[in-house]
């Protein structure tokens, strides 16, 4: 650990001894969410949601691998063998709700994850590679949860595949060939469905592998904090273990309960109807929408209705919606503000909750049918996606004059109480 | 910097066009404003109806079950197949076991099988292991009996149409002549022949004929509501609810006692979390 008053790991069991001096896994768990790792001690709520996301990895998991005893990968019985775990399984019902209100949750935590780095400048040095493998994990996410959608075999599963699969076929001479290559022939079929199931089974563990990634580039720095201000002493910090335990610990509570109101009591709530009829290649369903959590990538794949001379308008939406991901990974080299946190950035504030609305206004015209006032709602709103990223974060960036900064963790802390800091004791730490 | 004006170019490309497609669209959406439709200034969302398993302490019916598998058995099924449903699961519906093998076997519908004897197709009668028999051999069959239109299996038939159960029972109860003032604003839209108008069908023409026409179609036992076409639509409705969510009692009773579990460990974690800082301040 790079903190120098962070705990050594001394075993007192000589069982825990043996194993520390043979395999220093003990070791390893404690300095990274044990006693060993030193927690700036002014995380708020919103802190939280890294562990949450990683307790919604393990939800869906272990429901999933449940649900895949009981699960056929061939488009004769596919809808069906769902049928039977919901019906004849013994708690079937139970991991099928919760595996499909649990890609939803995770899609909850991790946005308010990612929204929160967001405001508190988690990407800015010397963070950047946590921030870039986070950005590996959601594109990963997104590929999991889209191939889990076509498993059911549901209208919506076989139609959602269509369009997506054809967003490639939107690719200049090569498109329609690579189409057909993913797909394993020229429509969503038997081939398509059982590579689906297999990398739908895979990447959840990449995902896991990733995620190692992401918390040990995090354990390099540490964890950032509400005031962006570099820890500067011990007095700043707390010890992960039982202090930010206990606070999870609450926190994955009161996301328990939500995610129980959701599976036992609204479990369709967020899923479409149209995936209770069985996929069916000669009916097309009157409006084909992805699941929520795609609702602001579909609406700027949709915004884009007029050809740019050569360059077809389908191929702009195609390159437009994957831009407003991979522009995410240049963030933190157009964000030059040497202030992190968003508490010390009036224009930068501003524009984060424009953007947030921004998002959210896209979301709802993407799950919209495609017709105006919709359309020309959602051109706006993307408009504005791309220009806050690649333009006005830059400039705001450049010309803004940040608030002044608090001295340390502890003085924004002890001022929060109403206190001054006595500067000679810290000193004398 | 090579980034910051390499992002500023493409956000500029992608930003501009789409203000410019929004300009073409917004003209055009001015100088010709998309046309009204039949389906959109005609077509009604599902009237509102109470159940007993609404709400989250919410039960079936088992004498309105019964009564809308009665509804199912004496109407529906002759054209609409329930493939996902067995006999045995009847026994929810407060049958007992010899009940539920009588209606298996009296089913009007026989299961596919094989002559042991010499290996032809055949049929039998259900027992209560099978799920319901499908009344047409193939789509194809299905599709010649029905002027074209397949009946779609009625399993899911709840969950796969936004607030189903309203939905069936606003069908059921929907069928009217195509309105006046519809023909006039839409000469074009009048029902093809063979269709028939239902406000509560997405595209208003529906290819179902009128399945509950009389009040006392079908007879329900003494002690029970009047069979009208109100009361029986309203209580297949409820039966196809239950196809289509048969541990909806199961899953709500279990989520009382499992949110009464978590919010009293999330009370105790909240007071061990609270404890734990109580000796620090952030």
């Amino acid at each position: 650990m790079s903190f120098p008053w962070a705990n050594e790991y001394t075993p007192k069991a000589p069982l825990m001894q043996w194993i520390d001096q043979r395999l220093p896994l003990p070791r390893l768990v404690y300095n990274s969410i044990g006693g060993g790792y030193p927690v700036p001690r002014n995380l708020n709520y919103f802190w939280n949601f890294g562990v949450l996301s990683g307790l919604a990895l393990v939800i869906q998991i272990v429901t999933g691998i449940i649900m895949a005893m009981h699960y056929g990968a061939n488009e004769l019985v596919a809808f069906a063998t769902v049928e039977h775990t919901m019906r004849d399984v013994n708690g079937g019902w139970l991991m099928r709700y919760a595996h499909a209100n649990g890609a939803s949750f995770f899609f909850i935590v991790v946005y308010i994850h990612i929204f929160r780095g967001l405001y508190f400048g988690s990407y800015k040095a010397p963070r950047e590679m946590v921030w870039l493998l986070g950005l590996v994990i959601f594109l990963l996410m997104m590929a999991t949860a889209f191939m889990g959608y076509v498993l059911p075999w549901g209208q919506m599963s076989y139609w959602g595949a269509k369009v997506i699969t054809g967003l490639f076929g939107a690719i200049p001479l090569v498109g329609e060939p690579i189409q057909t290559w993913l797909l394993g022939g020229f429509a969503p079929g038997n081939a398509a469905l059982n590579r689906f199931f297999s990398l739908h089974y895979l990447l959840p563990f990449v995902i896991a592998g990733v995620i190692i990634l992401h918390i040990w580039a995090l354990h390099i720095p540490g964890s950032s904090n509400p005031t962006g201000v570099d820890v500067k002493g011990p007095q700043d910090t707390v010890p992960f273990h039982p202090y930010y335990t206990a606070k999870d610990g609450f926190g994955a509570g009161i996301f328990f309960i939500l995610f129980a109101l959701a599976v036992y009591f609204a479990p369709n709530m967020m899923g479409h109807p149209d995936n209770y009829i069985e996929a069916n290649p000669l009916s097309t369903p009157a409006h084909i929408v992805p699941e929520w959590y795609f609702w602001p990538f579909y609406a700027i794949l949709r915004a884009f209705t007029v050809d740019f001379f050569f360059i077809p308008a389908k191929l702009l939406g195609v390159l437009a919606m994957f831009a407003s991901i991979l522009l995410l990974f240049f963030l933190p080299w157009l964000d030059t503000s040497p202030v992190r946190s968003g508490r010390y950035r009036p224009t930068f504030r501003k524009i984060w909750w424009i953007l947030l609305a921004d998002i959210a206004v896209l979301g709802y015209c993407g799950g919209a049918p495609a017709e105006e006032p919709f359309v020309m709602i959602s051109q706006i709103a993307s408009a504005y996606y791309f220009a806050h990223f690649l333009i006005i974060l830059p400039l705001v960036s450049a010309f803004e004059r940040p608030d002044p900064l608090p001295g340390s963790i502890t003085e924004a802390v002890l001022a929060k109480h109403g206190e001054a800091v006595d500067t000679a004791a810290v000193a004398a730490e | 910097m090579i980034v910051r004006i390499g992002a500023f170019l493409v956000g500029l490309f992608f930003a501009g066009w789409l203000l410019v497609s929004f300009i073409i669209g917004a003209v055009s959406y001015v100088s010709e404003p998309p046309a009204p439709t039949a389906e959109h200034e005609f077509h009604l969302t599902p009237k509102h109806v109470s159940y007993s398993f609404d709400g989250p302490l919410g039960h079936y019916d088992k004498q309105q079950l019964q009564r809308g598998f009665q509804v199912f058995k004496e109407v529906c099924s002759a054209c609409h197949s329930l493939k996902f449903v067995a006999f045995r699961d009847l026994e929810a519906l407060g049958y007992n076991e010899a009940e539920v093998k009588a209606i298996a076997k009296n089913w009007a519908i026989k299961t596919p099988s094989v002559d042991p004897a010499t290996g032809e197709a055949s049929s039998r009668e259900p027992v209560p292991a099978d799920h319901f028999p499908k009344p047409f051999a193939n789509n194809v069959a299905a599709a010649a009996a029905n002027n074209n239109a397949i009946p779609p299996d009625l399993s899911l038939m709840t969950k796969a149409r936004h607030h189903g159960t309203a939905y069936v029972y606003s069908l059921l109860t929907g069928y009217q002549e195509q309105p006046a003032e519809l023909l006039e604003q839409f000469p074009d839209s009048k029902t093809p022949g063979g269709l028939h108008y239902n406000p509560y069908f997405p595209n208003l023409n529906l290819a179902m004929a009128p399945p509950l026409t009389a009040d006392g179609q079908v007879t329900y036992d003494e002690g029970q509501p009047e069979p009208t076409v109100d009361q029986m639509a309203q209580d297949v409705a409820a039966f196809l609810t239950w196809t289509a969510e048969p541990k909806l009692e199961n899953r709500k009773r279990a989520g009382v006692a499992v949110l009464f579990f978590l919010i009293i460990a999330t009370g105790l974690a909240y007071m061990s979390y609270r404890n734990i800082w109580a000796d620090q301040k952030h």
